[in-house]
């Protein structure tokens, strides 16, 4: 049987197939515990979580904070604003500061690639990479792979086509990586100017048709349009975005039969699916949000539940 | 070097009186099973089967996986893999037999209660072991007892079912 060695979670890419495994396996066990009258184990009584966000966010810190609860750890949260950032301080002094009151992990989030993995290395306490710019999510691409085999009953040999803005998306890379890993098929959708050359190195297709994805695709993963990331233009109009990549109830009928839809939220509605895409039953938008919470305890129980003082 | 302690013929007889003597005491009325992972939960069911047997309706039946309830959590090393907990029906106003192989220190029974509770508020819990052996840390005791058995600290006692283990026997075994 497998044990978990890592003190950190900071990308899927540096992860084993097993390692990726043995969190959903241990996911699994986590989601019944939602479900229960007391949502709430005592397995990290007497830890400390610190929600450490350098960037806003609500569902990721949200999904976090209920995880931690729902272990009886206490939640620390520190959020950007009037805080020591504007003052000057690194994220890494941030971050050794808050260890030297005894905290028992740090969730990262950060407007630049490799903040969490720099903050890892400088501080012995737990560090989850909760994004870093447009490089990994990783407990994203976890709660998606675990909602994935969840519904398939496999990851090995699907096809998943991952739509929409690549360039920006640390989702779609946590995505890339962990499927590939588990043997599924991944194929990239979007315009010219959102796919960046090279993502065929990481093992994926590219298709600039909708349609094309469309046929081949088990799954359709869309990302959300990042307008507030787009500081030029990636595209002409949103109408245009609309009419070559936005989803609708025809085109998925011209897809497989048991063809599912998923986002990492929040949805642009009429943008990158419409609402009856996203209300249908092919959507699995909302059962990604319920296994966020129990692949975020199986991380939190993973990394912080070992930590003995001799470590 | 593994001492044999118990045999199948009599793990078979001794869940055979032991489920009459539950059903017994407890009645049929309200009557839910639960049985510790895994070994525990093995055994409930076997319980649970010999008292439908005699009653003919359906007990309840439920598994309980006291990891996430464990005390020794930072003292053991790596996590213990998590497995689930099913209990499948409300547990208040139940009579609840709580099943376990083997009863030692008394924490494990310590984490089933405090995760039963957690589910609900059961009229009454009584525990059933198969073996009860001595060396109590906490004020624990069980109501149904298969067979009291005297082992050293440094020995393990295993409880062997075919489910689990593909063979029926207890016996002591020295830890290395």
């Amino acid at each position: 049987m497998m044990r978990w060695k890592r003190k950190d979670l900071l990308t899927l890419e540096e992860l084993s197939k097993e390692e990726i495994e043995f969190i959903l396996e241990t996911a699994k066990s986590f989601k019944e515990v939602s479900t229960r009258d007391v949502k709430k184990v005592p397995t990290l009584r007497g830890k400390t979580i610190v929600n450490l966000f350098f960037e806003p966010s609500t569902r990721t810190r949200t999904s976090f904070e209920l995880a931690a609860k729902r272990l009886s750890a206490d939640v620390l949260d520190f959020s950007i604003g009037g805080s020591s950032v504007s003052k000057g301080e690194s994220p890494v002094d941030t971050a050794r500061n808050i260890e030297a009151m005894k905290v028992d992990c740090f969730i990262v989030r950060h407007s630049v690639a490799g903040v969490p993995k720099l903050i890892a290395k400088e501080v012995k306490t737990a560090v989850i990479n909760a994004g870093d710019d447009s490089h990994e999510h990783p407990t994203q691409g976890l709660l998606d792979l675990f909602t994935i085999r969840e519904k398939k009953g496999k990851i090995k040999g699907l096809k998943i086509a991952i739509i929409g803005d690549i360039r920006h998306s640390r989702v779609a890379r946590s995505n890339i990586w962990g499927l590939t890993k588990l043997g599924a098929s991944v194929i990239l959708c979007g315009p010219p100017t959102l796919i960046p050359l090279g993502m065929e190195k990481m093992g994926a297709e590219v298709t600039f048709s909708l349609k094309e994805a469309i046929k081949k695709s088990d799954i359709l993963y869309f990302l959300r349009v990042q307008r507030e990331r787009q500081k030029e233009t990636f595209f002409p109009s949103i109408q245009e975005y609309v009419h070559l990549y936005g989803m609708d109830l025809e085109s998925l009928k011209e897809g497989k039969k048991d063809l599912l839809i998923m986002h990492p939220g929040p949805i642009n509605r009429g943008i990158e699916i419409k609402s009856e895409v996203a209300e249908s039953t092919s959507s699995l938008i909302l059962e990604q949000v319920t296994n966020g919470i129990a692949v975020r305890m199986a991380v939190l129980y993973l990394l912080v539940g070992k930590r003995s003082k001799n470590d | 070097m593994a001492k044999e302690v118990m045999k199948k013929a009599e793990m078979e007889r001794i869940i055979a009186t032991l489920s009459k003597e539950v059903l017994k005491e407890m009645g049929r009325k309200n009557l839910a099973i639960v049985g510790i992972r895994k070994r525990g939960a093995i055994l409930a069911k076997r319980v649970a089967e010999r008292i439908e047997g005699i009653t003919k309706n359906e007990i309840p039946l439920g598994t309980l996986d006291i990891t996430l309830y464990r005390d020794d959590l930072s003292a053991i090393g790596p996590q213990p893999v998590v497995h689930r907990t099913e209990i499948p029906f409300d547990l208040t106003g139940k009579n609840v037999l709580l099943v376990d192989d083997v009863l030692y220190t008394g924490r494990t029974i310590r984490a089933a209660l405090d995760e039963l509770i957690d589910f609900g508020r059961p009229e009454v819990i009584k525990l059933l072991v198969l073996i009860d052996r001595d060396n109590r840390e906490l004020p624990i005791q069980p109501d149904f007892i298969g067979k009291r058995l005297m082992a050293r600290k440094n020995e393990m006692v295993e409880v062997k079912l075919k489910e689990s283990d593909a063979k029926e026997e207890v016996v002591i075994i020295k830890k290395k």
